[in-house]
């Protein structure tokens, strides 16, 4: 299989008909997806059936995840993807305007958020409920966004963790900003340095915001570390619709490291972003990470996959679900019994059974909420809407309106 | 999900078709790649998905990837393309996903769409169509709800127009197609599939203008002037008014740059009364150049100041509050009532 380094220096007789300018549509998908069979560049700590693999590199990253951090990992997975599966029953029920799924990407997000200390700041794209468990965000404080009752309350100073950002690749222009003035004001350098970390889709990086975001943390060493869950996928549109490189090696085009971590692989993608995050820290930030992995279920729920999406591919993904190489790991190194996973499932259906009873009972907002906190100074044209509108809605007062 | 629809130059299936809004323009975009292969259709999972309001379905399994490509996730590189690929000759037809997506390639529309021809001095032509799903309704979350069609009616060097029927959405999307100049074609995007609002669409009738305006129901006691979703929106309003003996008339503006206001003066000199609806925010909104330009032409006719029916000077609030930020037929009574108490 033809790596895309051949492209540029092919190996002499090294397969069929690719030139060096130009590899065969057949040569980019197989370079873009070479490690799905984990091949040499995706950095794994633990196997899709729950082996450890030894890193030179990464381990020291992970020393202190013992038997009991690791089974925390393992809650923090199975908690979030019970929160996902019943949030995605609820919009099924009409109880949310829309979900947008996570299954298949907890450990990228689980691994990547628990790398962040709380003087971090993380800047999520729309998909990371999971890196919001993480900073402590409830589950109760964002559903408000899927049931269209708010957009996103949570005190983002508090949890070091932003706003959801629907439009694509904006909020990677933010946060090398903001990465920015944590340099600016002189808070990187050692090992308390503060950092950034910026979540955004394998789809998002064709966008222009993206590329500049690139430059600019380049540019003035911001602490920012890129995370790109390539989950296989932008909505329709496969990952070779966006790049012939694989994606972490476009970062050496912008003068910083760029790596492929298995994004399935909570350890690792811990280990990783630990290593990343402390790069930034040190200020030899930035650094782009992209976590392979794949959205196991729609894009959205108005997002119907059997239109574009292989069914096998799906199948062959169950096989390196996140969640099960933990649990398999726990259970052979004797770290986990079966008491503790029907713990962790007991758990995981109250949790989910809470989640629910709030959604149901969530009232809507009242309609003063339109006109609030449109500007932080007062505006008059604005209190003169506000006023109007509630006067008007007053004159139904008592009627069925 | 039917079966696309295949037209025939020849009329195979029938120069008269029973559509939806959303069917209707899939029709005329299959219809005009038909009839030139310089037409191609661009855009976000435009292919085998058929765009995520199925607008383009079919069209890529019968055109192939040439002419209905799966662009990378890049707005700027939409429209950036599509200038140069306009510049070679073709004739590219952008669909952007949701009007809140537009943005990342406004500089491009702002900046060379609108531009390109009068700094080449009609050197270059720039016959791009940007196809923009807009509006509220849906129930959506942030940016999908938007009504941010005055930014680009204030643009000199842009067309803008909006359909809000099936008739419209088919020979809108062809003459808009035809056209040698850019045009913005803004789709009500929460009629795509009413069913309430299919319509025999005559694809061999000889079309309204693309830049003109229509009285779409006559009355004498006010006019109310709108475009797109809110123009369903004022006919619900005319037809309830008349059950209390009130006449409305409705004006479908169609064409929001240039705007065609003629239909609308006479109008307003027979009733003496003008209520713009519109779900945009009002403030330095195409119903401010509306209410501007009725002063000033109708002044000595007019019973009442104009007044509007608006989204409101907000960002579009969380869906669950959209009832009350639409424009919908109670507001627009109540407006009337105003008007006719003044
Ligand atoms: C600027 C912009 N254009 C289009 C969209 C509509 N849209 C929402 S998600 C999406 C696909 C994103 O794919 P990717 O970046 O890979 O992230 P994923 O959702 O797969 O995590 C698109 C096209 C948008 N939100 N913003």
């Amino acid at each position: 299989m033809s790596s895309p380094e051949q492209w540029t220096h092919p190996e002499p007789g090294a397969g069929p008909a690719a030139t060096a300018a130009e590899p065969t549509p057949e040569q980019v998908i197989a370079g873009l997806r070479a490690t799905t069979e984990g091949g040499a560049e995706l950095t794994q700590l633990l196997t899709p059936e729950g082996e450890r693999v030894a890193s030179a590199q990464f381990d020291p990253y992970v020393s202190d995840i013992d038997d009991e951090a690791l089974r925390n990992l393992y809650r923090d997975m199975v908690l979030v993807r019970r929160a996902d599966r019943e949030s995605n029953a609820m919009q099924r029920q009409g109880q949310l305007g829309i979900w947008v799924p996570l299954l298949g990407q907890e450990a990228a997000q689980i691994g990547s958020g628990r790398a962040l200390r709380p003087s971090d700041m993380a800047f999520p794209s729309y998909r990371e409920h999971g890196v919001a468990w993480t900073r402590g965000v409830d589950f109760r404080e964002l559903i408000g966004i899927f049931r269209c009752s708010d957009h996103g309350g949570w005190d983002f100073k508090h949890h070091g963790f932003h706003p959801y950002t629907i439009v694509i690749g904006n909020q990677v222009l933010n946060a090398t900003g903001y990465a920015m003035g944590q340099k600016f004001e002189g808070k990187v350098g050692d090992d308390n340095g503060e950092a950034t970390i910026v979540y955004f889709g394998d789809g998002a990086t064709s966008q222009g915001d993206v590329h500049e975001g690139f430059v600019w943390s380049a540019v003035y060493d911001a602490p920012v570390v890129f995370f790109c869950q390539n989950n296989q996928w932008a909505i329709s549109e496969p990952t070779e619709r966006q790049s012939r490189l694989p994606l972490y090696q476009r970062a050496r085009g912008y003068g910083f490291p760029g790596i492929r971590v298995d994004g399935n692989d909570v350890l690792a993608c811990l280990a990783v972003t630990r290593w990343a995050l402390d790069e930034c820290r040190h200020g030899n930030g930035p650094v782009l990470i992209e976590a392979f992995t794949y959205r196991m279920d729609a894009h959205t729920t108005t997002d119907d996959p059997t239109r574009y999406r292989l069914s096998d591919e799906l199948e062959e993904w169950k096989l390196k679900d996140p969640i099960e190489r933990v649990r398999a790991h726990l259970a052979r190194g004797g770290g986990a019994d079966q008491e503790f996973f029907d713990k962790i499932d007991a758990e995981a259906d109250s949790f989910a059974a809470e989640l629910r009873d709030f959604v149901f009972n969530m009232p809507d907002p009242p309609p003063e909420r339109i006109f609030s906190n449109v500007y932080a100074e007062p505006s008059p044209v604005l209190e003169a809407q506000r006023r109007e509108y509630l006067s008007y809605l007053e004159g139904f007062a008592g009627s069925e309106h | 999900m039917a079966a696309p629809v295949k037209a025939k130059a020849d009329g195979a299936t029938g120069a008269v078709q029973n559509l939806t809004i959303g069917k209707a323009i899939n029709l005329a975009l299959r219809t005009a790649m038909e009839a030139n292969d310089k037409v191609i259709v661009l855009g976000e999972d435009v292919g085998k998905l058929g765009g995520v309001f199925r607008i383009t379905d079919g069209l890529q399994k019968d055109f192939g990837e040439q002419r209905v490509l799966d662009t990378p996730l890049a707005e700027s590189g939409i429209i950036g393309t599509a200038v140069g690929l306009a510049v070679r000759g073709f004739r590219p037809v952008c669909e952007i996903q949701f009007e809140g997506f537009i943005f990342p390639g406004f500089d491009q529309i702002v900046s060379q769409v609108a531009k390109l021809h009068y700094r080449t001095q009609g050197g270059v032509k720039v016959p791009i169509v940007i196809r923009v799903p807009f509006g509220g309704g849906i129930g959506a979350v942030e940016h999908h709800s938007e009504s941010p069609e005055s930014l680009f009616a204030h643009v000199a060097g842009l067309k803008v127009v909006s359909c809000s029927n099936a008739v419209d959405a088919y020979w809108m999307t062809r003459q808009a197609i035809e056209s040698d100049d850019p045009v913005l074609l803004f789709e009500p995007k929460r009629l795509y599939h009413s069913g309430n609002l299919r319509a025999e669409v005559d694809t061999t009738a000889k079309p309204a203008p693309l830049h003109a305006s229509r009285v779409v129901r006559s009355g004498d006691a006010a006019t109310l002037v709108a475009y797109g979703p809110s123009v369903k929106v004022c006919l619900d309003a005319a037809t309830a008014a008349q059950e209390e003996g009130t006449s409305l008339e409705v004006i479908d503006l169609r064409t929001l740059s240039p705007l065609d206001l003629d239909p609308v003066f006479e109008s307003v000199r027979r009733t003496g009364r003008l209520i713009a609806v519109s779900e945009a925010p009002s403030e330095s909104s195409l119903t401010s150049e509306i209410a501007m330009r009725v002063q000033q032409e109708c002044f000595y006719s007019l019973e009442a100041p104009v007044l509007r029916v608006t989204g409101f000077d907000t960002p579009y609030p969380p869906a669950k509050l959209e009832e009350d930020y639409l424009p919908d037929l109670d507001r627009v009574l109540h407006t009337v009532d105003r008007s006719l108490a003044w």
